[in-house]
């Protein structure tokens, strides 16, 4: 690796974006953000397909508030090398899984693994905590229970649970990265090739690419969150 | 005695691959301990550098206003970096070794200790200032003596949850070869005793943390003890 840093590495990394020869064929830049933006879009939709009606039906009933709250640090606690690293060598393998690329089940097992608890949590925190008087008031003008959840606690929920997606994206997005160290597909591959071949410029170059899409992907999501709120600001 | 010199010595858990193997705990306890030694050291390391700077940010963010956007929407930003990128972008300034890692996990903990001790400070009552100013305490003693006590318990919850990510994180630090438990991790991700036992050690390690984190909060605030007792 480049010793001296700074400056070289500014023009080498420059250098590497400007090269075509990564933005072509099965490891270049397009395919690989395909496959990460794959995996991060469908790895959230089995995790919000579970998680949102467990926890909305939980928050409206208000059980299960611990369980639902510690999901999400038991989820900080879990090592994503580890848990890839035990799946990839279990049941779901190291062989490709069509456009997810290699040991495709099992990073997205992993990735919708680590999803689930910021969703469950948010979700099951902003529904329990909606003001209990506007839910009786619902009640009183003879809304059912579904209607109660649907049109009082959902939409006044609904900024802590797109909080609450936001925070399972940086996390899927971050993990996807990290699937690379073990066997797995997406950018991350970048990164580790240029640790592999000695390559500053190249660990550089692929780090760029994925904090810059997930600096996005927060700002845009931020932007989605206070859409969603239904209530004038300030009156929270 | 026979048997371990004959052939059939090499067909045993190891050579099988077997996801729990006796013989892996004993021929490698002293490289499992010595990944466990470097993982605590990062860990701490790293949790202090993180406490050492989010204090005073946090005290820039309480006294001005209009510095508290900035503090916290950088740390956030921050927090959105995947670890992977957050490492290897600090590589070119403080090279491939483990303050890399160490400075990087310590960035990562900024978010939560700001947060955690800003909302802890401002949550302490203001009649409770009013009594300690009225009792004739000067600025630097009501903070030492009363506002930090009393944040103490937001101030721990933090410190917890910093510790128990960055025993997780730590992992990814094997990419510069400092990453405790997990460069067992990744030298060899097919060698199933290995990864179980680094795994289960890696868990276990985040347990004990946050079980001592936890004893710590109730020896600095004997007083919740009590008032919980009666």
């Amino acid at each position: 690796m480049d010793p001296d840093g700074g400056r070289p590495v500014i023009r080498d990394v420059i250098a590497w974006f400007r090269d075509s020869d990564h933005w072509h064929g099965p490891s270049g830049v397009p395919t690989l953000l395909g496959q990460h933006t794959l995996l991060t879009l469908v790895s959230l939709l089995i995790a919000a397909a579970v998680g949102l009606p467990l926890a909305l039906w939980l928050g409206h009933r208000g059980r299960g508030g611990t369980f639902a709250v510690n999901l999400s640090n038991i989820g900080r606690a879990i090592p994503i090398v580890a848990m890839l690293s035990l799946l990839s060598l279990g049941v779901f393998g190291t062989e490709a899984l069509g456009p997810f690329g290699r040991s495709g089940l099992a990073t997205l097992v992993t990735l919708a693994l680590f999803a689930l608890p910021p969703i469950v949590t948010n979700t099951y925190t902003g529904v329990a905590e909606v003001d209990r008087d506007m839910v009786e008031a619902a009640r009183g003008m003879g809304m059912g229970e579904l209607d109660v959840l649907r049109r009082v606690e959902l939409p006044l929920a609904m900024p802590l649970i797109v909080a609450g997606i936001r925070l399972a994206v940086v996390q899927v997005w971050a993990t996807a990265t990290i699937a690379a160290l073990v066997a797995g597909p997406g950018l991350g591959r970048i990164i580790v090739h240029g640790y592999d071949s000695f390559q500053t410029a190249e660990v550089v170059a692929g780090s760029l690419i994925v904090a810059g899409v997930a600096l996005l992907l927060e700002l845009a999501l931020a932007l989605v969150q206070k859409l969603m709120d239904p209530l004038p600001p300030g009156s929270r | 005695m026979l048997a371990s010199l004959a052939p059939a010595s090499s067909d045993n858990c190891l050579t099988r691959n077997e996801w729990i193997c006796g013989r892996y705990y004993s021929s490698r306890a002293g490289e499992l301990t010595d990944a466990l030694v470097q993982h605590v050291g990062i860990v701490v390391a790293s949790v202090l550098l993180g406490l050492a700077v989010a204090i005073p940010l946090a005290l820039l963010a309480r006294r001005y206003r209009k510095l508290e956007g900035l503090i916290l929407g950088t740390t956030t930003a921050i927090y959105t970096i995947p670890s992977l990128a957050l490492f290897s972008l600090l590589v070119p300034v403080t090279g491939l070794g483990q303050a890399t890692v160490v400075i990087g996990l310590g960035l990562y903990s900024l978010t939560i200790l700001v947060r955690n001790i800003l909302e802890g400070l401002r949550a302490v009552p203001a009649d409770v200032r009013e009594s300690a100013l009225g009792m004739g305490y000067a600025a630097r003693r009501m903070f030492w003596r009363v506002e930090v006590p009393l944040a103490l318990p937001a101030i721990m919850a933090g410190l917890r949850v910093a510790t128990v990510s960055a025993v997780a994180l730590t992992t990814v630090g094997a990419i510069l070869d400092y990453g405790g438990l997990g460069g067992l991790l990744i030298s060899d991700p097919t060698f199933k005793a290995q990864v179980l036992a680094t795994s289960v050690l890696c868990v276990a390690l985040a347990v004990v943390l946050d079980v001592l984190l936890v004893g710590l909060q109730r020896l600095l605030t004997p007083w919740t003890r009590t008032a919980a007792a009666r």
